[in-house]
């Protein structure tokens, strides 16, 4: 049993990254004074494949049964350094990876220190990982599955390419219809194609595809299990409309008793009326209405004479009864692509907006000059006249060390496109204000020439405000916009008649809702993140749970699709390979240490343990166990186990980090 | 019971700004709020010291704020914006700046001084708002108001960068406390524009411009007087409308009061009081008001 423990350690420079912070020579020689260190070696880059060699070759000669690599963070290369273990003929779970890059030489600048740190990490995993067990992976099947949240234009697509690919897909939208925020938009930049004309076909598609079920107007409310094996519950709000009844004739919405909208219209932002019981927009999909408890007489008072009812006639559409109803369903994959909200223009009181009426944001522009917007397309100010001026103010929500600091990508484009609209529709004169016009992409700095071209000005310099005081009689009536000219170097006051916030993109406002419901993690913006920002930009810290669209990032149209393809591709990917790995790191019960007590039971968030009346002790499902260790940490006899982090392991880390000789 | 609180003038309070200290204590007895001036106190380090000495400065401040830590009168009251902004400022910088803190440490010692105390710091306007209530106010205005509305205007140094309750960029407390009473306002967009600061003396082209133009908006906007919260932008806005008038030929003649002016004459003290003689610009309207109300009481009784 007693075999001699022979551990090799190996401190990785990477580049710069860790040896200009850390000294990693006077790291690794340290290390090669360790108990039980038979090597002790510092490399330019562990990770490559002479680095592994390495560690190949250290255990044929050095005859080495535990490794430790000093390096990077494990969601990066564990997978790659346990590999490498079992190609030297080593169990891969004799193995302990130390984290001196993300925990260490990137988050300090002392070297000493930094060093010293170093050490102290070292020597833990040194005395953790002779007390390490040899353990094997186990395997899962995957269920073929797939559930897409959010049906914006990055849900479309990936449910498509999967639906296409002859995988079952549940696409599921809060929304009434899906579309998202592209149903809303005019055209599209550089190439001004209607947005509608694009989309509608794609969404049509989701409808009639018969490997998609499209629930709308419902939400995700609970997720359980893991990748492979997801238990989705989802709650379908009443539309109070059954869709496999309703023939889309919208009748009922003309025979409401109120003749004319009345209620604030979302989807034309507000600028126009809707009734209590609509359909968002003409193309919407699914085509059944929805009737707004909030805003129906009949729910409101019980004393409506029901014409809706009555116009649906024998089809029996219309349940005024309707309840919520909840789906659960298996998935093997789960797609996030729940998208993005666009900044409240009322937090840069600054700009005017919500104080005067002729202050918009981008999106009522988009449905302004629409041709199925609440104006048919006609760009009129709020008391209906034409403006002879406009100022499309850039960044309002964005680069702001007030609001938000991240460039959302997509103002810059727009603007443009809403300029070059904008005179089209009205012949107006245009100014933007720019702080920097960012044309990175295909063509667009094409359309930033042809709109220079098209007289349309640019001045540089973030607007100090819009007020409506006028110290002129040429500013009289007007909104003034007050801004430095950074080229001209001074200071201007611009009147025009109507301006145009150019939003920014943030997360939705229960974007941490989500994350928790789905385990992901977000980045410091509140964005989801991905697992590594160049090499796995669709995947997350979640396994079988992926990203597309503006949830991961601000983006385009044309970024969003290419990353939904990506999204569908990996899942995909993991769905043809039939089963997936899994961590050994599961819990287990020492049988006869048990005393039957209990307490772990209702600990465990997977509800993963069952108590025998039979043998009175409890035992732990190894399916359903995800490695927590809270039943570990509750037991009060100490009889729960868990595989890679089991007591002695744990105390000798300890032990290792705090005896600083 | 009445509520207690430490008060600090401050310098202009006790020259150009004696309208203010006035009304300021007439508005507070009203209401039941008792002031105890701060014993021996000095110079709060504003602007000029500020800009000159800023070491000695804080040490300066500081020694009031120790003071105020001393008396046990509860938060510390001050009208003045550069005050309040200065004592502001000296709590942050000695939190966070460790140079700092020492410093004031062996200033305050060197007095035989407690250290600080975090004391709160906060403006008459805010206790309005917050202490005092909506409510209350409403109920204790009791002289109905026959004027034009009013311009509420802030400047710059009470609502930035310490701005405890309000908005910085668009605050409206002023103009809530001002409708309780059953004053109404107009929409001002030059609310929190610089009133000239100490340009009028220095650079009194540009000061005077500045003046103009917040003066201007306000008769443009219809308003019957400005009302502000501050003794320097009260100055500037109120002794310099003869220069203007001359300068530009335009009819430029507005009074510009302080708010616990106009609310104490709405909860009915006596105008002489509340120092409203004392206003240099528009003494034509506020005798209108005067004439008017005073016509009314008669009647009434």
């Amino acid at each position: 049993m007693s075999e001699e423990i022979r551990t090799g350690v190996y401190t990785c420079h990477c580049g710069s990254n860790i040896a200009a912070t850390v000294d990693v020579k006077a790291v690794a020689e340290y290390a090669a004074k360790l108990p039980n260190v038979v090597v002790s070696r510092d490399y330019k880059y562990m990770c490559s494949d002479p680095g592994q060699d390495l560690i190949k070759q250290d255990i044929r000669e050095h005859k080495l049964n535990r490794i430790v690599v000093a390096s990077c963070s494990p969601h990066l290369h564990e997978h790659t350094f346990r590999t490498a273990l079992a190609k030297g003929g080593l169990n891969e779970f004799f193995f302990q990876m130390v984290n001196i890059r993300e925990q260490d030489s990137w988050v300090h600048a002392d070297k000493p220190a930094a060093t010293a740190k170093a050490i102290d990490l070292i020597r833990a995993a040194v005395c953790r990982v002779a007390l390490q067990k040899p353990l094997t992976k186990g395997s899962i099947p995957i269920h073929p599955s797939v559930l897409v949240v959010g049906g914006g234009i990055a849900g479309i697509h990936a449910a498509l390419t999967l639906a296409n690919a002859g995988k079952k897909v549940y696409l599921v939208e809060r929304e009434p219809t899906i579309g998202g925020h592209m149903a809303k938009f005019d055209k599209t930049f550089p190439t001004l194609d209607c947005a509608a004309c694009i989309l509608t076909p794609k969404m049509s598609s989701v409808r009639a595809h018969p490997n998609i079920t499209l629930w709308s107007y419902s939400e995700v409310t609970q997720v359980d299990g893991y990748v492979g094996n997801f238990k989705v519950t989802v709650t379908r709000k009443p539309r109070y409309i059954m869709e496999d009844l309703c023939a889309g004739c919208l009748e009922c919405i003309e025979a409401c008793v109120y003749k004319d909208g009345k209620f604030v219209d979302d989807f034309n932002m507000g600028l126009s009326k809707r009734k209590p019981i609509y359909i968002p927009f003409p193309q919407a999909i699914p085509q059944v209405p929805v009737i707004d408890p909030e805003t129906c007489i009949d729910f409101k008072t019980g004393k409506c004479k029901k014409s809706c009812v009555e116009a649906c006639g024998e089809r029996h559409a219309i349940n005024l009864k309707m309840k919520e109803t909840t789906e659960i369903i298996d998935v093997g994959t789960i797609i996030l692509s729940t998208g993005f909200q666009v900044f409240d223009a009322h937090r840069s009181p600054e700009f005017g907006y919500g104080i005067y009426p002729n202050v918009y944001t981008a999106l009522e522009i988009e449905r302004l000059v629409n041709a199925s917007g609440p104006t048919s397309g006609e760009v009129v100010l709020r008391d209906g006249k034409r403006p002879k001026s406009v100022a499309i103010i850039h960044c309002v929500g964005s680069r702001d060390e007030k609001t938000n600091r991240w460039c959302s990508r997509v103002c810059c484009m727009y603007s443009l496109k809403l300029a070059h609209l904008l005179k089209e529709h009205t012949d107006a004169e245009i100014f933007n204000f720019y702080i920097d016009i960012r044309t990175p992409g295909k063509g667009f700095e094409e359309f930033y020439q042809k709109l220079r071209n098209e007289g349309v000005h640019f001045i540089r310099g973030k607007v100090a405000e819009v007020t409506d005081w006028a110290f002129d009689p040429s500013e009289e009536g007007k909104l003034v916009i007050r801004v430095e000219d950074t080229l001209l170097g001074f200071a201007r006051r611009i009147p025009v008649d109507m301006v145009v916030l150019a939003t920014g993109l943030e997360p939705h406002a229960d974007a941490q809702e989500v994350r928790r419901r789905f385990n992901l993690t977000c980045s410091s913006e509140g964005f989801f993140l991905e697992r590594h920002p160049k090499l796995a930009p669709v995947s997350t810290f979640t396994d079988g749970v992926f990203l597309a669209g503006a949830c991961q990032s601000p983006k385009d149209i044309p970024d969003t699709v290419a990353q939904a393809g990506a999204a569908a591709a990996e899942a995909l990917a993991l769905i043809d390979a039939g089963h997936v790995e899994i961590e050994p790191n599961t819990a287990f019960v020492l049988e006869e240490d048990c005393s039957g007590c209990r307490t772990c039971i209702p600990m465990c968030p997977f509800s993963a343990i069952t108590f025998s009346e039979e043998t009175k002790l409890a035992s732990i499902n190894q399916a359903l166990c995800k490695g927590c260790g809270t039943c570990v940490a509750s037991c009060p006899s100490g009889s729960i186990v868990q595989n890679l982090y089991d007591d002695e392991e744990i105390f000798a880390e300890i032990e290792g980090v705090l005896s600083n000789a | 019971m009445p509520q207690d609180y430490s008060y600090f003038p401050g310098c202009s309070l006790r020259g150009t700004g004696v309208a203010y200290d006035e009304s300021v204590r007439a508005l507070f007895a009203l209401l039941d709020l008792k002031l105890h001036e701060l014993p021996d106190w000095n110079c709060c380090g504003a602007t000029s010291y500020m800009s000159i000495d800023e070491g000695s400065a804080f040490v300066l401040s500081a020694r009031n704020l120790s003071l105020a830590g001393q008396a046990k009168h509860g938060d510390l009251v001050t009208p003045c914006s550069a005050c309040f902004l200065v004592l502001k400022k000296t709590q942050d910088y000695v939190e966070h700046y460790p140079a700092i803190a020492t410093k004031v440490q062996q200033g305050l010692q060197a007095e035989g001084l407690p250290p600080l105390n975090g004391v709160r710091v906060r403006h008459p306007l805010e206790i309005l708002y917050n202490d005092v209530g909506l409510d209350r106010i409403k109920q204790a205005s009791v002289r109905p108001w026959r004027g034009a509305p009013l311009a509420c205007y802030y400047g710059c140094q009470l609502v930035r960068p310490y701005c405890d309750s309000d908005e910085q960029q668009t605050p409206t407390h002023m103009e809530e406390v001002l409708k309780a009473a059953g004053i109404p306002t107009v929409e001002y967009a030059l609310k929190t524009k610089c009133c000239g600061g100490s340009l009028t003396g220095t650079i009194p082209a540009v000061g005077q411009r500045l003046n103009y133009i917040i003066l201007k908006e306000a008769i443009r906007k219809g308003a019957g007087a400005i009302v502000t919260v501050c003794p320097l932008c009260q100055y500037n806005l109120d002794a310099y409308q003869a220069d203007i008038r001359k300068s530009t030929g335009e009819a430029i003649d507005i009074p510009v009061l302080y708010f616990s002016q106009v609310l104490g004459w709405a909860m009915g003290a006596d105008p002489k009081a509340l120092g409203m003689q004392r206003s240099i610009a528009g003494k034509k309207t506020i005798k209108q008001w005067f004439a008017a109300s005073e016509r009314e009481e008669k009647a009434h009784v």
